[in-house]
């Protein structure tokens, strides 16, 4: 029978399937950071369960960690506490790998996997995070998962799934010049809605897809929760094979090529049926920018907000005015004509190296617009973070008035002392622009790294394309 | 967890779409390394006026009298009638925390988001899912006749009005039904299996040794 990746990946994971298909699914990889993990090991502790099999834990501390004066640790007792109690509970159940708050390799926990290696193709990865999909950049099925389920994982390798439903979305053609992958999934977000891949797992393909660096992959499969989807997914090809040769944890001498043999058989069959299929052509996507309150309420750059009154559905009318309200924004103003006061470069979408090197290279030179406030790059890990200063990169962002953070997740969550004050308007490259979401009152419009790095450098949005 | 029960309850309205988990328990209060407490803080930028912290007392705070949940009228209700996509966006348990803590046992809509549906399920919050038309219908009802009450009985899948003038049925697993019903532990149920886990382990590590290495 042909299958999908998805239907691979499942299969090569089932323990046992119920009568009616609720399945024990074998998780390989379990990602642990300090928010969602400490009442499952209480949990544990209370039931007396020992965890099952911590070597396939890799844990950090990322969410609430400071980006500056490490020298003085995390002034905030509550997040203090919860990133103490995430060491407490690594000391007494020892992972694979810790890196905890100050570690040089320490960062998002969606960054370190796969920059340790510790992400590979045909593993079943969860976290307490919905952001896990960023690992099906790897032909993985990776999905993010609540504390009870994290507890389950702990306790039992394992968790209770129903098969989801298969859908592709094939991006065909080849990306402008200055589109990139946030663009795409902003695009698709866009056009399928933040819940048009409810119940789905979602597989990327298609020509430009191919054409995407592991970066991007990354960044796209990221971004697939957004549209609803736990789980999003590419095939494993030498992009995925040449980025994970010699990384720490990936296999070595005869076991790396065994594992590659399987790999390469990680991608689905041709004419394999998808529940759905929706297409687009990447010669059409633009910069995106996002003007509401949902990553679904995004634009073109070289369009406009739109006008609520032209939307017939009364809820999404609503919802559309409500958002414009929130983010103090008029019907039909153009994208370049908004104006910002912060602009944030990070997150688990985009702060790896290529999206440094990307919005580098449009500030190569120029200085932040003197209405921006604060213009800031989080990279995504320590490792990052050395490779951009040995390029000079930190320099570049330092000279032209950015500054330069220390990794975490920062100012796409807030959780940190990083965050929008009331009404402040943000050029943001993490994942949600929900209210609130980068500080109460907050206004995020969520770009690319190089859209946001023009934002800082022109104090408004641009298009990219053609103003650098 | 404990059992869940047939209810009846007055029923409160939250007429907007994509409620996402940010909203229904904002991050500041994700610090926390304890299960309970959320429910003070449910929609707490909504809620209240001020800005609300870790550790401020709720009973200080500034409400917003134009949010639903403040309306007398929705006072006691254990049922939330919500939009589509209740529930998107980030994984924390803490909302569905939030909201049992809060008095809610059942939230209806036309759709959840999956991992937000999943934790619900995990802590005695049922999700039910209707058709957009018979929530419009509720939507409307709900605001037309203050003290509108619903009966939700989960043996049956059902939703109806106490008249029974309407009744409503609804899908769910019939694992995750027989462990609301009987409020089990889920992680004692999977460790039943444990050496089917452990066969499959074995197998898997002589398919692909390297994930064990």
């Amino acid at each position: 029978m042909l299958q999908t990746l998805y239907d691979k990946l499942w299969d090569s994971h089932v323990v046992r399937t119920e009568p009616d298909g609720t399945a024990l699914i074998y998780i390989d990889r379990h990602l642990v950071h300090e928010v969602t993990s400490p009442q499952a090991f209480e949990g544990l502790k209370l039931a007396n369960r020992k965890p099952w099999r911590m070597d396939s834990v890799v844990a950090t501390a990322d969410h609430n960690t400071p980006t500056t004066d490490w020298d003085k640790g995390i002034q905030d007792p509550i997040s203090r506490l919860q990133v103490e109690t995430l060491d407490a509970n690594m000391r007494e159940h020892v992972p694979k790998v810790y890196f905890p708050f100050l570690d040089h390799r320490q960062g998002i926990v969606h960054v370190i996997g796969p920059e340790q290696g510790a992400t590979l193709p045909g593993m079943t990865v969860v976290c307490g995070d919905s952001h896990t999909s960023t690992h099906g950049a790897f032909g993985c099925l990776a999905h993010g998962i609540g504390t009870s389920e994290v507890e389950h994982v702990l306790a039992t390798q394992c968790l209770v799934q129903k098969k989801m439903k298969n859908m592709l979305v094939e991006v065909n053609g080849q990306l402008g010049r200055g589109v990139t992958a946030k663009d795409v999934a902003l695009a698709v977000i866009g056009k399928i809605g933040t819940a048009g891949g409810t119940g789905y797992a979602i597989e990327f393909g298609g020509q430009a897809i191919r054409g995407l660096t592991m970066e991007g992959r990354m960044t796209l499969c990221n971004m697939a929760i957004e549209a609803g989807a736990r789980a999003g997914m590419i095939a494993v090809d030498d992009v995925t094979i040449d980025f994970l040769k010699g990384r720490t944890f990936a296999p070595k001498g005869e076991m790396w090529d065994r594992a590659v043999k399987y790999w390469r058989t990680l991608k689905s069959d041709d004419h394999a049926p998808f529940d759905l299929v929706v297409q687009l052509d990447a010669g059409e996507i633009s910069p995106q920018v996002t003007w509401g309150t949902s990553p679904e309420m995004v634009m073109a750059v070289d369009a406009r907000v739109p006008d609520p009154e032209k939307e017939r559905d009364e809820v999404r009318r609503e919802g559309m005015e409500r958002a414009l309200v929130y983010m103090g924004l008029e019907p039909n103003t153009p994208a370049t004509g908004i104006k910002v006061d912060k602009v944030f470069i990070g997150s688990c979408t985009n702060s790896r190296i290529e999206d440094l090197r990307a919005a580098a290279q449009v500030v190569k030179g120029r200085s932040v617009a003197s209405n921006i406030a604060l213009a800031m790059v989080v990279p995504g890990s320590g490792p990052i973070k050395e490779q951009a200063e040995k390029e000079g990169l930190d320099r570049i962002f330092t000279d032209a008035g950015f500054e330069w953070r220390q990794p975490g997740c920062s100012m796409c969550l807030a959780m940190n002392n990083d965050r929008l004050e009331p009404r402040e308007r943000c050029a943001s490259t993490s994942n949600r622009n929900f209210e609130g979401r980068q500080g109460a009152g907050g206004r995020t419009h969520l770009v690319s790294p190089a859209m946001a790095a023009g934002a800082a450098i022109a104090g408004h949005f641009v298009d990219v394309r053609s103003e650098f | 967890m404990e059992k869940f029960t047939n209810m009846e309850s007055v029923v409160a309205q939250l007429d907007r779409g994509n409620v996402d988990t940010d909203a229904i328990i904002p991050k500041q209060f994700l610090k926390s390394i304890k299960r309970s407490g959320f429910g003070a803080n449910l929609f707490d930028a909504w809620r209240f006026l001020d800005h609300g912290e870790p550790g401020i007392d709720a009973s200080t705070r500034q409400l917003n009298p134009d949010f639903v949940l403040n309306q007398s009228r929705y006072e006691g209700a254990s049922i939330l009638l919500a939009r589509k996509n209740f529930g998107c966006g980030s994984s924390r348990e803490h909302a569905a925390w939030a909201l049992s803590d809060y008095g809610f046992k059942a939230v209806i809509a036309p759709s959840f988001g999956d991992i937000f549906f999943n934790n619900s399920l995990k802590n005695g919050l049922l999700p039910i899912r209707l058709a957009d038309s018979e929530v419009d219908r509720l939507f409307h009802d709900c605001e037309a006749f203050p003290g509108f009450r619903l009966k939700v009985d989960l043996e049956q899948q059902t939703v109806s009005y106490l008249d029974g003038s309407h009744v409503f049925r609804f899908d769910i697993d019939p694992f995750r039904k027989h462990c609301l019903l009987n409020g089990l532990d889920e992680i004692g149920l999977t460790l039943r299996h444990a050496d089917a886990i452990r066969a499959y382990e074995e197998k898997h590590k002589t398919e692909q040794p390297w994930l064990f290495s």
